[in-house]
């Protein structure tokens, strides 16, 4: 779960307002597209849900740890109950699809009991059986991104968030990959898809938060946008 | 963790393999002129010894064993290393020696003086030694080339700041070009940190097995450099030793040596090895 109150962020070094008094809600087990064009400040809100930036005003509670009192050391608590998934898929190059995905477990502390448990298990649910050994170098972009979630999915999150995921992705690949989110939010897993694309969002009826000059601009099950922003 | 380190040096394999050999090659070249400076000062001290000091015993005490016995006295002052009794006779043949024999015809031993030779510790106090050994009670006369000693003390000065700068510079050199290249080393490995932060590692599993691996790398570039250092040493003694050169100077053994440089290169590769990890993936960590 999510909750923003009032929150404000300003960056320093620019003096841009990234956003402005921002509340926003979103509950445990739901599916919830983040949308807004370019420097709406959707990237701001995804990095303060992780904690990679601290808000100027406002509380930001993140699976009950509320971020705008936590010291730093305390982070990585917070970090193991999401579970993050970038556009351009962030995985270990000089690692196997197996072992980026056990890397995950083993930093949290994991046994080699479980991880060798767990890790067949989630490549299983992603579609990736068969390519443990494979280098990220000889997949495709779906399937980059497929061991990036099943990164994301290893260690059992309560929220996934996906920052323009399928922004590498052709519109198939996509759609499977948005049908697989839909699948881990069945087993329970809160979504979080920050996206720009308009065909993906409207073929999925989900609640849709648009963001706009770090304001919400509206927030709902109509789809994107009730009018066009770009 | 410490499986972690082992299993980070294997996958990084190139950067390790540059950091042990970069290490390695800084250690050997200061290594190589910290030994070489060792040798000048052997050297410089072998030759201060072939500078002996001459006491010359009153004619007054012609008993041989009166005059002998000044001995211990004379090893009593400051700064005397040894001293050697020399009777008139020996002193006489000596002499006789390095003459013709026709010469010293009708001359006999009395016209020589009893006399000690003697070893300083230090020639850079030859002047005060020289006055102390003249007070010792039946001393007549003490000979020494005060000349020789500080042309000696000179060359020792200038060449022990030579080799101390040169020393330091390369310290300072290769300290900076080995942490630079744990900085590479740990660059190509942000994003792995940035994952893993992202993940939820704390900052301890992530720095333990940088430092297990720098501590690794360190050992194993230093005992390397330690290796190679002696085989080269070795090597060069056993040259210089066949040639003409080699009679005039005597190599210091790397035996007497081995410890201090192996201290000093394991430790230098460690602490390179560990804390240049260490503090290279700080920045890293602020995420």
């Amino acid at each position: 779960m999510v909750r923003m109150n009032d929150v404000t962020m300003v960056y320093d070094s620019s003096g841009t307002v990234a956003l402005d008094s921002v509340d926003l809600a979103i509950q445990d087990g739901e599916f919830v597209f983040l949308v807004g064009p370019s420097g709406s400040g959707k990237t701001t809100l995804m990095k303060l849900i992780t904690g990679e930036i601290y808000a100027n005003a406002g509380t930001v509670i993140v699976n009950d740890f509320d971020l705008s009192t936590i010291k730093r050391r305390k982070l990585p608590k917070v970090r193991r109950t999401l579970g993050v998934i970038f556009q351009d898929y962030r995985l270990i190059d000089n690692m196997t699809v197996y072992d980026n995905v056990a890397f995950a477990m083993r930093v949290v502390g994991a046994s080699n009991r479980e991880i060798r448990k767990r890790v067949p298990y989630v490549l299983e649910l992603v579609g990736l059986e068969g390519r443990e050994k494979r280098l990220p170098s000889e997949l495709s972009g779906g399937e980059q991104q497929r061991v990036a979630i099943a990164r994301a999915l290893v260690n059992n999150p309560r929220m996934i968030v996906a920052d323009e995921p399928t922004g590498n992705l052709d519109p198939v690949r996509s759609l499977e990959l948005m049908l697989l989110f839909e699948k881990i939010n069945e087993m329970g897993t809160t979504i979080l898809v920050v996206t720009h694309e308009k065909e993906l969002v409207n073929a999925f009826n989900k609640r849709t938060i648009t963001i706009d000059g770090g304001h919400v601009i509206s927030d709902g099950m109509d789809g994107y946008y009730s009018y066009d922003i770009e | 963790m410490i499986r972690e380190g082992f299993r980070s040096i294997k996958t990084h394999g190139f950067m390790s393999f540059a950091t042990v050999t970069i290490t390695m090659a800084c250690l050997i070249i200061i290594g190589s002129v910290a030994l070489l400076s060792v040798n000048i000062d052997a050297l410089i001290k072998d030759l201060e010894n072939q500078n002996e000091v001459v006491a010359f015993v009153d004619e007054n005490i012609a008993e041989e064993s009166a005059a002998e016995a000044l001995g211990s006295a004379l090893a009593a002052v400051d700064n005397v290393e040894s001293v050697e009794f020399v009777s008139r006779a020996e002193a006489m043949d000596n002499f006789m020696s390095n003459y013709d024999e026709d010469l010293m015809e009708g001359i006999d031993e009395t016209v020589f003086r009893h006399r000690f030779v003697i070893h300083l510790e230090d020639i850079a106090e030859m002047a005060q030694t020289k006055a102390a050994l003249e007070a010792v009670d039946g001393i007549v006369k003490v000979k020494a080339h005060l000349e020789y000693a500080d042309t000696f003390v000179t060359i020792r000065n200038v060449v022990s700041i030579i080799t101390l700068v040169l020393t330091v510079i390369l310290v300072f050199v290769s300290v900076f070009i080995m942490s630079n290249t744990v900085k590479l080393a740990t660059f190509g490995r942000r994003e792995e940190i940035a994952i893993m932060k992202m993940v939820g590692a704390t900052n301890s599993f992530i720095r333990l097995p940088f430092v297990v691996e720098g501590l690794v790398l360190g050992i194993l570039g230093g005992g390397l450099a330690f290796l190679a250092e002696w085989g080269l040493y070795s090597v060069l003694t056993g040259r210089l030793m066949g040639t003409l050169t080699g009679s005039f100077i005597t190599m210091v053994p790397f035996k007497s040596v081995m410890l201090p440089v192996l201290v000093f290169y394991l430790g230098t590769g460690i602490l390179v090895g560990v804390f240049g990890g260490v503090n290279a993936i700080r920045n890293y960590l602020k995420v």
